[in-house]
C-alpha cells in the first residue's frame, strides 16, 4: 500500500511539473497585465468595451449554436440512421476541418463581393447595373463571420458526438425503442444526454477557437475583444493593458467552462459490457431520406466543396508565378512540425490525465492542468509573447551564469529555435488532446485498474496493457486534431520561428494578408490536402473503435 | 491498430528528422546579418537578394507584423536581431523609445537621406516615404471640389466616402498628424464628420476602397499613394487596372501644409551582433540601387533625392508638396489617435 502510494506521487509530480511547465506562457499573460503602461479601462470602459463584449458574445453564442445543430444532427444521422450517402458522409463531414478559418473567409468574400461572380451573375440576370439598384446581404458582417467560423468549426463538436453515440449501449437505444419512443423522441431523451459530455468538451474547443480568433474578425472589420487586445497593444503601445484584456478573457472562459462543469458532476457513465455490438440503424423512408442527404450535404460543400473548388481554380491558374522548388521545403516543414508537436502534446495529455486518475488528493494538480489547457484560449500572438518571455529569461539566466562562472557565452538557447514553435504549439493544442485522452479515459470503469493491480502490475504496466489498448482510439483523435490545428497555426508561427523559416501557413500569409488570395492559393490548397490525410484517419478510428475489439 | 503501430514505426524517424533539421541550422563562418522584419518580406526580398549579390553577405529574415519588438526586448543583450525594418514610423518610434536601438553615424546615409527622413541623433532612417492620398471618382467628383482632408468632413459627401478601419495604422498616422495641426478636439469634430460621411463600415484594404469607387458603392476614399501604381501595371489581375483607371489622384492640402507623408524605416539594434555588416546593408538600401529598386518594383517615393521615381508615378502624380511635418510627433500622436477612433466609434 505504501509503496503504491509513492509510485502515485511520482506520477503526481511529474504530471505537476509539465503542467506547471505549459502554464508558464499563461502565467507569462498574468504577470504582463500586472504592469500596463497606462490604465486602459476608464478609456475603454467609456468607448468601445461594450461593443467588444457585446459582439465577443454574441459571436460565440451564435458560433457554439450554430456548430451544435450542425455538428450533433449530422452525427446522429450517419450513426443512427441509414440513407443514401450515409457512409460517404460519415468522413467528408470531418473535412471543413482542414480548411482554416482566414482561407475560407478570404474565399467566400471573393465569391460574395459585389465583383464576385455571385453578384456579377445576379446582375447580368435581372439586369441591375450599379450597387444601388439591389440589396445583397453582407458577407463582412457579424453574420458573416459566424457562418465561416461555424462552417469550419462545427467538425469539432461532430466527430465528438459521433464518438459519444458509437461508445453508448445500444441496449439503451434499443430500450427506449421498446418503450414506444419515435426516432426524434430516442434521440432527445437518450442518445443527446449521454452524448452530453463530449458535446460539451466540442462546444469549450469551439468557443476557445471563436475568441481567439483574430483573422476572420479582422478581416470582416467585426469589433471582438481579440481586435480589443492587439489595438491595445500595437496602437496604443499598451502591451500591459492588452495582456489585461486578455486575462480578463480567459476568466471569462473559466467561468463557462466551470458552470458546464458543475452542471453535470451528477452524470457518471462507464461502458457497460455490450458497447460494441452493431447498431441497429433506423431505416429512413421517403422525404426523410432525402432531407437526411441534405443536411449532410449541406455542411459539407459550405464548408469544403466550394471552398476547395475555388481554391483548386486559383492554384492552377497561377501555377507557373507561385510554384517554387522551397515549397516542398516549406510543406515538409509543416508536415515535420506538426507531426512532432501531435505526439508530444498527445505525450503531455496522457501524462496529466492518467496521473489525475492515480492521485487522489488532486485537487492541486486539477487546478495546474486546468489552468495549462487556458492556452487554447489565448490569441496566438499574445501566447507567443508568453513564450518568449521565460524562454529568453531562462536563456539569459543560462548565459549570465555561464559567462560569471566558465566565462563562455551560451547565446539563446531555446528563443528563435524550432522548438519555441514546437512549444507553443504543445501548449496551444494540449486542450484538445488533454479533453480527447481525458474523456476516454473516463469511460473505464475503475474496477480495472483495480483488477490489473491486485494481479500484479505497476501503475506503468497497467497504463500499457489495461488502459492504453481501451483508449488508444481517444489519443489518436486527439493526435490527429492538434496535427491539423499544427497546420494551421499562424500567429505564434510567424512570431516565433527562427530565421529563414515558413510554414505554409506563413507562406499563405505574406501574401493573403495583401488580399492577393490568387497567389496564395496554391499554398492554402497545400495546407488543406495535407490535413485531409489525418482527417481521413480520423474518421476511420472513430469508425473501427466501433468495429475492433 | 495497424495505424498506430506505422506511426510507432515513423516516430523515432520524425524525431531524427527533426533534430536534424535543427542541427542543420547555419552557424557562424559565413558573413551575415541578421533582420527582423515587420515588413512583408517578399516586398523587400529583392533588394536583400541584389545586397547579397554585391557583398556576398548572407541575409537572413523572419517577418512577422507584430511581435518582434517584444522579442528583441526579451531576448536582450542575447538577441540575434541586428536589424529592424518597419513598413510605417510606429513601430521605429516604439522601438526606440524602448531604448533597444544604437545611433549609427555614417556621411553615406547622411548623404542619401535628407534629414526628414530620419533621426537627428542616428536611432532610425527611412527608406521610402509614400503619400497617404484621396482618390475620387472620375465620373462622380468634379476636379477640385476637394482640396484637403479638413474637406472630407464636409456633410456634402455624405454617404460618399470608403476607407479602411480607422485603427490601421496608416489611417492612424494621418488622424496624429491632424492632432498635431489642429488639436485633439478639432481633430474629434473632423473625425465625427468624416465617420457622418462613410458609405460604409470602414473595411478592407487600401486597394479595396478603390474597388468600391469603381463599383459604385462610394465616390472618394483614402489611399496611400502607391496603391496607384501596383494597381495600374497588374496584368496578373487585369480588374484592378479599371478599378485605378475609374479614379483621380489628389494630393490634399496643396495650399498648406502639403499632403500627409510616412516612411518605411530601418534601425540598428542596440545588441547587434554583426554590426558592420548591417550598417552596410542600411547603405545598400538607402544607395542608388535599391532606392531604384523600391522605385520600380513598389511604387514607393525613394527618400534618396538623386534616384528619380518610377516614370509611371511621375507620369500620374507629378510635383506635389509633401508636409514637412516631424514624422516623431507624428508617432507620438498615435495612442492620442487611437483613443479618438474609438471616441467616435469610427469602426463601428
Amino acid at each position: 500500500m505504501l509503496k503504491s502510494t509513492t509510485v502515485n506521487k511520482r506520477w503526481l509530480i511529474g504530471a505537476f511539473v509539465i503542467a506547471l511547465m505549459v502554464a508558464l506562457p499563461v502565467a507569462s499573460v498574468f504577470y504582463l497585465a500586472l504592469y500596463p503602461s497606462e490604465n486602459i479601462w476608464g478609456h475603454l470602459a467609456k468607448t468601445v468595451l461594450p461593443t467588444y463584449i457585446v459582439t465577443t458574445l454574441q459571436l460565440m453564442i451564435w458560433v457554439g449554436g450554430l456548430s451544435i445543430i450542425i455538428g450533433v444532427s449530422t452525427a446522429w444521422l450517419v450513426t443512427m440512421c441509414n440513407f443514401p450517402g450515409r457512409r460517404l458522409f460519415e468522413w467528408a463531414l470531418l473535412l471543413p476541418f482542414a480548411v482554416p478559418a482566414y482561407v475560407i473567409a478570404y474565399v467566400y468574400s471573393d465569391l460574395l463581393e459585389y465583383a464576385g461572380p455571385v453578384q456579377t451573375t445576379l446582375r447580368e440576370f435581372f439586369g441591375w447595373t450599379s450597387y444601388q439598384h439591389y440589396w445583397f446581404p453582407d458577407i463582412r458582417t457579424l453574420g458573416g463571420a459566424v457562418l465561416m467560423l461555424s462552417s469550419v468549426l462545427y467538425p469539432y463538436i461532430y466527430m465528438l458526438a459521433r464518438a459519444s453515440f458509437l461508445e453508448h449501449s445500444f441496449n439503451i437505444q434499443a430500450a427506449s425503442r421498446t418503450l414506444g419512443c419515435t426516432p426524434f423522441q430516442s434521440f432527445l431523451r437518450v442518445s443527446l444526454p449521454m452524448a452530453r459530455p463530449g458535446i460539451a468538451v466540442g462546444l469549450s474547443l469551439v468557443s476557445m477557437e471563436t475568441i481567439n480568433d483574430f483573422g476572420t474578425v479582422d478581416y470582416f472589420a467585426i469589433q471582438s475583444l481579440s481586435v480589443g487586445i492587439y489595438d491595445t497593444w500595437l496602437n496604443m503601445n499598451n502591451l500591459g493593458g492588452a495582456a489585461q484584456i486578455a486575462s480578463f478573457m480567459l476568466i471569462f472562459v473559466v467561468i463557462l467552462i466551470t458552470l458546464e462543469r458543475i452542471s453535470r458532476t451528477k452524470q457518471k457513465q462507464f461502458n457497460s459490457a455490450d458497447r460494441f455490438k452493431t447498431i441497429e440503424r433506423y431505416e429512413l423512408l421517403g422525404w426523410r431520406r432525402n432531407l437526411a442527404s441534405l443536411v449532410c450535404l449541406l455542411p459539407f460543400v459550405v464548408g469544403f466543396a466550394i471552398p476547395f473548388l475555388l481554391l483548386s481554380k486559383y492554384a492552377y491558374e497561377n501555377f507557373e508565378t507561385s510554384w517554387s522548388d522551397e515549397f516542398m521545403t516549406i510543406a515538409g516543414n509543416s508536415f515535420l512540425l506538426s507531426a512532432a508537436a501531435a505526439i508530444g502534446t498527445s505525450l503531455i495529455a496522457l501524462i496529466l490525465a492518467y496521473s489525475k486518475r492515480l492521485s487522489p488528493a488532486r485537487g492541486l494538480l486539477l487546478s495546474a492542468v486546468r489552468f495549462a489547457n487556458l492556452g487554447y484560449a489565448l490569441p496566438g500572438a499574445v501566447l507567443a509573447i508568453g513564450v518568449i518571455i521565460p524562454f529568453a529569461a531562462f536563456d539569459n539566466t543560462v548565459d549570465s551564469f555561464m559567462r560569471e562562472y566558465f566565462g563562455i557565452s551560451t547565446g539563446l538557447m531555446l528563443s528563435g529555435t524550432i522548438f519555441a514553435v514546437l512549444f507553443a504549439y504543445m501548449v496551444r493544442f494540449l486542450a484538445v488532446a488533454h479533453g480527447s485522452v481525458e474523456s476516454s479515459l473516463a469511460k473505464i470503469t475503475p474496477t480495472m485498474d483495480m483488477a490489473s493491480r491486485s494481479l500484479g502490475h505497476n501503475t506503468l504496466q497497467t497504463l500499457f496493457k489495461v488502459h492504453m489498448p481501451l483508449i488508444r482510439g481517444g489519443i489518436l483523435t486527439g493526435a490527429l486534431v492538434v496535427f491539423v490545428d499544427c497546420m494551421k497555426e499562424l500567429p505564434a508561427t510567424l512570431i516565433l520561428r527562427p530565421f529563414n523559416f515558413d510554414t505554409l501557413a506563413t507562406h499563405v500569409y505574406q501574401f493573403a494578408s495583401d488580399e492577393m488570395l490568387e497567389e496564395s492559393a496554391l499554398g492554402a490548397l497545400l495546407i488543406v490536402i495535407v490535413g485531409l490525410i489525418p482527417v481521413i484517419l480520423l474518421s476511420r478510428t472513430i469508425t473501427a473503435s466501433q468495429k475492433t475489439h | 491498430m495497424s495505424l498506430a503501430k506505422k506511426i510507432n514505426h515513423f516516430f523515432p524517424l520524425m524525431l531524427l528528422t527533426l533534430a536534424a533539421s535543427i542541427a542543420a541550422t547555419p552557424t557562424k563562418a559565413v558573413e551575415e546579418v541578421n533582420v527582423y522584419s515587420a515588413r512583408q518580406a517578399f516586398l523587400i526580398k529583392p533588394m536583400l537578394k541584389a545586397f547579397t549579390n554585391e557583398t556576398g553577405i548572407k541575409v537572413n529574415i523572419i517577418f512577422a507584423k507584430k511581435g518582434l519588438i517584444e522579442r528583441i526586448e526579451n531576448e536582450a543583450k542575447n538577441t540575434n536581431a541586428d536589424l529592424f525594418i518597419t513598413p510605417d514610423i510606429g513601430p521605429i518610434y516604439d522601438i526606440v523609445n524602448k531604448g533597444l536601438t544604437q545611433a549609427i553615424e555614417s556621411p553615406v546615409l547622411e548623404k542619401n537621406i535628407p534629414s526628414q527622413y530620419r533621426d537627428p541623433e542616428g536611432h532610425w532612417f527611412g527608406l521610402t516615404s509614400r503619400s497617404r492620398i484621396i482618390y475620387t471618382s472620375k465620373d462622380r467628383v468634379k476636379k477640385g471640389a476637394i482640396k484637403t482632408y479638413e474637406d472630407l468632413a464636409d456633410p456634402q459627401w455624405k454617404g460618399k466616402i470608403c476607407t479602411r478601419s480607422g485603427k490601421h495604422t496608416y489611417n492612424l498616422s494621418l488622424i496624429a498628424s491632424m492632432i498635431a495641426v489642429h488639436g485633439e478636439a478639432d481633430t474629434e469634430k473632423w473625425l465625427k464628420g468624416v465617420k457622418a460621411n462613410l458609405a460604409r463600415k470602414p473595411q478592407g484594404n487600401d486597394r479595396a476602397q478603390v474597388k468600391a469607387i469603381k463599383e459604385g458603392v462610394c465616390d472618394i476614399a483614402l489611399g496611400n499613394s502607391y496603391y496607384y501604381g501596383k494597381m495600374i501595371t497588374n496584368a496578373k489581375n487585369p480588374e484592378q487596372i479599371a478599378w485605378a483607371k475609374s479614379v483621380n489622384l489628389l494630393f490634399p492640402n496643396q495650399a498648406d501644409r502639403g499632403a500627409h507623408m510616412n516612411v518605411s524605416g530601418v534601425v540598428l539594434i542596440k545588441y547587434a551582433k554583426h554590426k558592420a555588416n548591417a550598417i552596410k546593408l542600411i547603405e545598400f538600401l538607402s544607395g542608388p540601387m535599391a532606392q531604384y529598386m523600391y522605385a520600380q518594383e513598389n511604387f514607393e517615393f525613394p527618400v534618396r533625392p538623386d534616384t528619380p521615381r518610377s516614370s509611371l508615378i511621375n507620369k500620374y502624380m507629378g510635383k506635389f508638396k509633401p508636409d514637412t511635418l516631424s514624422l516623431t510627433v507624428i508617432a507620438a500622436n498615435r495612442s492620442k489617435a487611437s483613443k479618438l477612433v474609438d471616441k467616435v466609434g469610427f469602426d463601428n
